[in-house]
């Protein structure tokens, strides 16, 4: 097998506390706190989580766009995280992003023309002017907005089309890897579903690698080969989309199908409410991270963290999940069976 | 047959703004029934907030103005004083609104808040409202409510916020609660904390609900009748089983298609989302035909000339649309 696209090892991003009288560091939020993953070439593998739990951090961490505390990332074979920025500009072409807010994220004082050029112009993918002008029609039509449309203000454009020229600039890099970081979130539902069949068909006919960053976990299904379910900055559970949604094997994953509403009225759904907040990234709990608000946390998850290790029981190769249950025998193991439908109502 | 709890006829909620007249809320009739839990559902600026704001008066006239009738318990809410209308809000009729932060104030303590409308509307002494907020606090399953009364806001979870703001809307017992996007600022696990919660109050509390949202599986789970909202219009009304099984109007039928299902993978439904092509129209231009003509599929010259009027096109479920089919009719 070839190797990953990108391939990230134990990744830490603490961010200092600073307060005090002399202001000083008083503590850190562990934001990401030690996640190895990676993406193969036009994959697309999801991060998804509640807020706070360091998923946006790891986008970010992954395009440096500020320095990590720890760890390792691996673009194409060549470690990116400790390079300096001059040798890391070219290689940031192939890695692009898309903002969740389209009404923040484009310059309001840049004609959609100029937005489009600056990536193209910035890495010299265009010899003459022609050449540029042309690039731009043609991402233009790729994103199916008018070609007319780049002399138009991003005043001018609904969220759902300012989303097609977030999407067309991260394009206009040529990149092998776009982060969507909550590409489709701001989106009403029917513009939301546009975005989504753009992005798959780009993704299909340019081969592109996606890391998909949402907490909607039906758009997560439709769109992902991949999933990563993250919880207070470690990963919990990775595994293969129909793995994942048919046979959770982390007590987190399960409760979060269970709590997605359906648009199903009157079936009957096992469900798993949990208790409590999400604790302080400050102070993260002992032992397994979700055993405060977990149904079926016992001794041994207070006091020893579970590694992510692959799950005997898993539908699918390639599973991993972090969770001491699978170590009881299987009628201990509430997870051993396969639990997806009821939790989903199919 | 008695009137039901709240009637809304043809309301009308038009703002002026300096190029012209914003018709957000366009002649929208429902009613809600004692203890009924009904939802309004539709996209950004189809009007759904609006229609909510009107009902209880907290749309600023000028720029904006309301016309039709809004009938709560037989009283035209539109044609009451400024007094009176202060009496029915956070009384008889009570909000939540979406975001627990700005809607809380952050220099009072949890429990003076719950306990200014107890003062204001039921005139109990400072002590013996601190009490009752500490009940309602438990009510709302809020550990610790004896501390937690004395906390402010900023103390206070996304979660917890909001199961304070649900206190201060039941805490005078209301016959009608409007919820704004309840759950719309929350994580999902906590989401499915709070309709849990809002599911068993409407058991003990026994008020109506009028739920405003854009989540159509957020209403599957707690609504009772839905109303589906476009443009400012009413395009269809029917109980949420039937809406959801056999969506009379395009535009539902798109909404509904367009909507990725969660256990896809399993099902191997995976197919291409159906897409709604286009825009919503601007509401500042009068349109003749049918709303939702120049997105829909099946739309011909009529649909464009001629506005579709509500119709019932099943029992209890109407739809505004000159093709949706009605029941045993066969299709053409």
């Amino acid at each position: 097998m070839s190797s990953p696209l990108l391939d990230v090892q134990d990744l830490k991003k603490h961010f200092p506390i600073k307060g005090g009288f002399f202001g000083g560091v008083t503590g850190h939020v562990y934001a990401v706190d030690g996640i190895s993953f990676h993406i193969n070439k036009g994959e697309t593998l999801s991060l998804v989580g509640e807020s706070g739990c360091g998923k946006s951090t790891v986008g970010k961490a992954i395009l440096k766009l500020f320095p990590v505390t720890a760890g390792q990332v691996v673009l194409d074979g060549k470690r990116i995280d400790d390079m300096s920025a001059s040798a890391l500009r070219p290689l940031r072409r192939r890695m692009q992003v898309v903002f969740q807010d389209p009404f923040s994220s484009l310059n309001p004082r840049m004609r959609v023309r100029d937005i489009l050029a600056e990536p193209i112009h910035n890495f010299g993918l265009a010899r003459n002017g022609a050449e540029l002008e042309e690039k731009v029609g043609k991402l233009m039509d790729t994103v199916r907005l008018p070609r007319d449309a780049v002399n138009r203000w991003p005043h001018e454009f609904s969220g759902g089309q300012r989303q097609r020229i977030g999407i067309a600039r991260a394009l206009a890099a040529e990149p092998d890897l776009i982060i969507c970081d909550e590409a489709v979130s701001a989106l009403d539902v029917s513009v939301k579903a546009q975005i989504v069949n753009l992005l798959q068909e780009l993704q299909e006919r340019l081969g592109l690698a996606l890391l998909f960053i949402s907490h909607d976990l039906a758009i997560v299904e439709h769109m992902t080969h991949r999933v990563a379910v993250m919880y207070l900055g470690k990963i919990a559970e990775v595994a293969p989309k129909r793995s994942l949604f048919a046979a959770p094997k982390h007590p987190y994953t399960e409760a979060l199908l269970s709590a997605v509403p359906v648009p199903m009225p009157g079936k009957a759904r096992e469900r798993v409410i949990l208790k409590g907040d999400v604790p302080s990234p400050i102070n993260p709990p002992t032992g397994c991270r979700f055993h405060t608000r977990c149904p079926y946390a016992f001794d041994r998850c207070r006091v020893e963290e579970p590694p992510l290790r692959p799950v005997p029981t898993a539908l699918e190769a390639g599973h991993l999940a972090a969770c001491h249950l699978h170590d009881l025998s299987a009628d201990r193991n509430p997870l051993a069976v396969s639990k997806g439908q009821a939790l989903l109502a199919v | 047959m008695a009137e039901p709890l709240l009637v809304v006829e043809n309301l009308q909620t038009h703002f002026r703004t300096p190029d012209g007249i914003n018709r957000a809320v366009d002649g929208v009739s429902f009613h809600v029934n004692a203890g009924e839990t009904v939802a309004i559902v539709g996209e950004s600026g189809c009007g759904k907030s609006v229609t909510s704001m009107s009902i209880l008066r907290l749309i600023p006239e000028p720029p904006g103005k309301i016309a039709g009738s809004i009938r709560f318990q037989g009283k035209d809410l539109l044609k009451l004083s400024e007094p009176e209308m202060r009496a029915i809000r956070g009384n008889e009729i009570s909000m939540i609104f979406q975001e627990p932060m700005t809607s809380l104030n952050p220099v009072l303590n949890i429990g003076r808040q719950i306990g200014e409308t107890l003062r204001l509307h039921q005139g109990l002494s400072a002590r013996d409202a601190e009490a009752k907020a500490v009940e309602m606090l438990k009510l709302v399953g809020i550990p610790e409510p004896g501390r937690r009364v004395r906390e402010y806001p900023h103390q206070l979870s996304g979660g917890m916020r909001q199961r304070v703001m649900i206190a201060i809307a039941l805490a005078c017992n209301p016959k009608l609660l409007i919820a704004d996007e309840p759950t719309t600022a929350l994580d999902v696990t906590i989401q499915a904390q709070i309709l849990e919660l809002m599911r068993g109050l409407k058991n003990t509390v026994g008020a109506a609900i009028v739920l405003i949202t854009h989540d159509l599986g957020v209403v599957a789970e707690v609504a009772e009748r839905v109303v589906v909202m476009y443009a400012g219009k009413k395009v269809e009304e029917a109980p949420v089983v039937e809406l959801f099984n056999t969506p009379r109007h395009p535009y539902t039928q798109g909404l509904l298609g367009s909507m990725p299902k969660l256990g896809s993978s399993l099902t191997g439904t995976e197919t291409r989302l159906a897409e709604i092509p286009g825009l919503v129209p601007s509401l500042k231009q009068k349109i003749p035909g049918c709303v939702f003509a120049s997105r829909c599929p099946h739309a011909t010259d009529l649909c464009v000339k001629v506005a579709p009027a509500l119709e019932e096109k099943a029992p209890r479920h109407v739809a505004a649309c000159h093709y949706a089919l009605k029941e045993g009719a066969i299709a053409a």
